[in-house]
């Protein structure tokens, strides 16, 4: 008796929303994402090339951090660090054309152009990367607790944030890079992260503020759950999506600012380098010596690009309003479903 | 004066599909029928049953991943295929639709006036003070009061009726030939619904237009249908005269829809047996629940001296219209909302006033299922997840315990026991709700609050829902406050019944009392308004409240 009831219970709600589930059906939300994510071809590219091009600069360069006094380095794969000066060549007009020897050419110095530029891309991954997870941290807290629990939390958190997003970032930045450049990038990263969190606590803000009225919070509650609870296991997954978007828009941000900063002198100091620091001190051997300026704006276009196109593609996954712009192609490959035979 | 009997909409072989990743999925499937003016066809089926995109096909209103083929002709025209000029020429003139929602089909920034103004001047050629003369006629004809003020009104200004009435009067600017109803009931209350087929039925009659409608409520087809077509899976299950299908359905999927259907008044007995002097599960008295004044918006009272106990092993019905308070007494009963005066026991304890470390022990004997099951479950967690939880976080059941009695729950609500790490969006209305259930049973309660748990779901799955929801009760002997807008349901299930309009609790009592012998004057109405499944005992009820 119970068999044949959910034998008919099978077929009387098989119907419903039949259509619209036969995109998702089996698969759970993790990789009904991953499959969108996976159809927007730019980002897959772009996850590729920035996977790509992170593994090439940290090996080629090596791990370097720590302090003058205190480095902590592990060495790569690439002859020559930043320090080393080999014998420079000659070429025409110019010095350190790129040759076998010198893929990128040399400075007018002689130090080997590939390095710096290696040792210019990590500094800025670096700078992304820890902006990216301090910023997503702060954001991501100050933003969830001000949207739920709403009132004089949220308003002293809320006009925190306004104060802050009232500092231009630049000139904190300048401030900062001009007082601790000389601590290492990471200590410039921590302090950029603790002023890049303001969009996305106001982005998580306004999510905590409509997702807590959803029925499954108050459901999570006559269960007993206490507010941490509901804050992290039940709201903040579903808020996940705009979380992810943001900080990936926000790592892009990072990169450029730190190589404003560097190109205005507030960044990496010298005799470290940073992408920006090296288009700022090369920006008038555009005539003659090019490849000096080339490189390190190809790692940035490239950087900030990859990062972009992946946080596009991840909106597009998370959203799920985004409906796939179906071609006429599409149409005409169609194959014709046919309807399940009545038992 | 002769009524003519033309055929104003023929389809035949007619298809609608749906491309979706990479295959076209039918929708709609080799559908054949055609409506003759003055004539109502209604086609009925549950929801995914294609009768919604079906007739949006019609007039190539579907959205870019749709194809139609056949053939569907207006007034001899070929509709499928046509040009966009012949198209928008018919759209409105000659076709005009009613959709479900009339505050979303509605443009909320423009007047009634002006929409139904815009639709007259873009078919006809009048100047705008013979146009609004006309809308006013329009309002008149659909029995909008004080038509002349009404006509500037904007959609929020209007209540839910009159804004389906407003609908109306624009699809009627220009006499069109065929009329479109898309569920045009769904989104009201029992005594509007009442009015507003009232209000079609007489309109038909007057116009001589002919009607297709398409709804999910056998009620409502009785009450207006000449012709009904069953729909099930994008397939035609059954056509025939209304006194066919209701009397003598021949395919057993119209036999089950009908079964399916709850009717007011048909429902078993219930008998309750009664300790002796019972304590009472749940309390409320002299309960007032105001939402606090926000900004500029005054402090609204919602629910004003509420006095209800419920007893071990009873269900309580509290029905009441849209915006009565009946969800408001549910969510304070269970300490989701603050009370502003009175008291509310649960148990024997005082929620009112209770610090959050009470709250918890009571929510253990407490448990609610809400009414939407999309937004109760979180989409993030696998069901056997959303089900533990209660049990996890009282501390009862840890590890391989807590995956059991996970397992035993779904059984309990006859889901597969493999269902455990499926996420909500995997499965249908009725077994989300399912799901609802067995989280609220989690810890065995005292009380359960059942929130209109029905009113997403179809029919069919309803009557399932139903009769476990009796069985489960039956077995675990819970008090239950059972809330709802829908007679029949509550007729099914309850011992008692109460009745609330306005935040005021207006009757109460044992639930024949109520339903045969209402005292009060809007109980009494709330009964009448109820459509009857049966197109000649509708028909009856209807001449016997003319006279």
């Amino acid at each position: 008796m119970a068999k044949k009831n959910v034998a008919v219970e099978a077929t009387a709600e098989s119907s419903e929303n039949a259509i619209a589930l036969h995109e998702t059906a089996g698969l759970s939300q993790g990789q009904i994402i991953r499959k969108r994510f996976f159809r927007h071809k730019p980002a897959v590219a772009s996850l590729i090339a920035l996977i790509f091009i992170t593994l090439f600069v940290f090996s080629a360069s090596g791990i370097h951090l720590g302090t003058d006094q205190h480095p902590i380095t592990i060495p790569g794969w690439w002859k020559y660090t930043l320090t080393d000066i080999p014998d420079t060549n000659f070429c025409g007009i110019a010095v350190g054309c790129p040759n076998w020897q010198h893929p990128f050419g040399q400075d007018p110095i002689g130090r080997d152009y590939f390095a710096l530029v290696m040792r210019g891309a990590e500094q800025s991954i670096m700078v992304m990367l820890v902006v990216g997870l301090i910023g997503g941290v702060f954001g991501t807290v100050i933003g969830a607790v001000a949207g739920y629990f709403r009132g004089w939390v949220d308003a002293v958190l809320m006009r925190f944030t306004d104060f802050i997003i009232t500092i231009p970032s630049i000139i904190i930045g300048a401030v900062i890079g001009f007082k601790f450049g000389n601590l290492g990038v990471v200590a410039l990263a921590v302090y950029l992260g603790l002023f890049s969190w303001t969009g996305l606590a106001r982005l998580v803000r306004g999510e905590f503020l409509s997702l807590r009225e959803r029925e499954f919070v108050d459901a999570a509650r006559i269960a007993g759950a206490g507010n941490i609870r509901i804050i992290f296991k039940h709201i903040l997954p579903n808020a996940m999506g705009v979380i992810i978007v943001a900080v990936t828009l926000m790592l892009a941000g990072a990169i450029l600012l730190e190589t404003a900063l560097s190109y205005i002198g507030f960044g990496v100091q010298a005799p470290d380098v940073s992408l920006g620091s090296l288009i700022s001190e090369y920006q008038d051997s555009f005539t003659v010596s090019p490849w000096l300026f080339y490189w390190p704006g190809v790692l940035i276009i490239s950087i900030a690009l990859c990062v972009n196109f992946i946080g596009d593609g991840l909106r597009d996954a998370f959203d799920p309003r985004q409906r796939r712009r179906i071609t006429r192609r599409d149409l005409i490959k169609a194959t014709f479903k046919k309807p399940a035979e009545e038992a | 004066m002769t009524i003519s009997h033309e055929v104003i909409l023929k389809v035949e072989n007619y298809n609608v599909e749906f491309w979706v990743d990479g295959e076209w999925y039918p929708a709609a499937i080799d559908m054949n029928y055609e409506v003759k003016a003055g004539q109502v066809l209604a086609i009925v089926g549950e929801s995914g049953s294609g009768k919604s995109s079906s007739s949006m096909g019609l007039m190539s209103l579907l959205a870019s991943n749709a194809r139609t083929s056949g053939s569907v002709q207006v007034k001899g025209t070929e509709m499928l295929g046509a040009n966009n000029s012949l198209l928008r020429k018919f759209r409105g003139k000659e076709v005009a639709y009613i959709f479900q929602e009339p505050m979303t089909a509605l443009n909320p920034v423009y007047t009634i006036g002006f929409q139904i103004v815009e639709t007259i001047r873009t078919h006809s050629n009048v100047g705008p003070a013979e146009a609004r003369q006309r809308a006013i006629e329009l309002l008149t004809l659909v029995e909008i009061p004080n038509p002349e003020k009404s006509v500037d009104k904007f959609p929020h200004q209007l209540s839910g009726g009159q804004r389906q009435r407003a609908m109306i009067a624009q699809a009627l600017a220009c006499d069109p030939a065929l009329l479109i109803a898309d569920e045009p009931t769904t989104a009201l209350d029992v005594t509007v619904q009442a009015e507003i087929i009232e209000l079609m039925r007489n309109l038909k009659d007057k116009l001589n237009s002919a009607v297709l409608l398409i709804t999910h409520d056998m009620g409502v087809v009785a009450d207006l249908a000449d012709e009904i077509l069953v729909m099930k899976d994008g397939k035609t299950v059954e056509k025939g005269t209304a006194d066919q299908i209701f009397n003598r359905p021949q395919h057993p999927y119209t036999q089950q829809l009908l079964a399916a259907v709850p009717k007011l008044g048909f429902a078993a007995p219930r008998t309750l047996e009664v300790a002796d002097n019972p304590a009472p599960v749940l309390k409320l008295s002299d309960v007032t629940i105001e939402y606090p004044k926000r900004g500029r918006i005054p402090a609204f009272t919602a629910v004003k001296d509420f006095n209800l106990e419920i007893y071990p092993g009873e269900i309580v019905g509290l029905v009441g219209e849209s915006g009565s308070g009946k969800t408001t007494v549910g969510r304070a009963a269970i300490g989701l909302l603050p009370i502003k005066t009175g008291s509310v026991q649960v148990v024997g304890q005082e929620i009112a006033g209770a610090s959050h470390k009470d709250l918890r022990g009571i929510r253990r004997s407490t448990g609610i299922v809400f009414q939407d099951p999309a937004s109760s479950l979180n989409p993030r967690l696998p069901i056997g997840e959303s089900i533990g939880e209660p049990l996890f976080l009282a501390n009862l059941a840890k590890g391989d315990e807590l995956h059991r009695r996970v397992e035993d729950l779904l059984a309990s609500v006859e889901l597969p026991r493999s269902y455990r790490n499926r996420y909500p969006h995997e499965l249908s209305g009725g077994q989300r709700q399912r799901v609802g259930i067995a989280r609220a049973l989690a810890l065995a309660p005292d009380l359960l609050i059942a929130d209109e748990p029905t009113s997403a779901l179809d029919v069919s799955v309803q009557a399932r829902f139903l009769d476990l929801l009796l069985d489960l009760q039956d077995k675990l002997k819970f008090a239950c406050l059972f809330i709802s807008h829908d007679l029949a349901v509550v007729d099914i299930l309850s011992h008692r019944i109460a009745v609330m309009q306005h935040g005021v609790l207006v009757e109460q009592g044992m639930r024949d009392q109520i339903l045969k012998n209402p005292q009060h004057e809007y109980t009494q109405r709330l009964i009448s308004a109820v459509p009857v499944p049966d197109p000649a005992l509708q028909k009856a009820k209807r001449e016997a409240a003319r006279s």
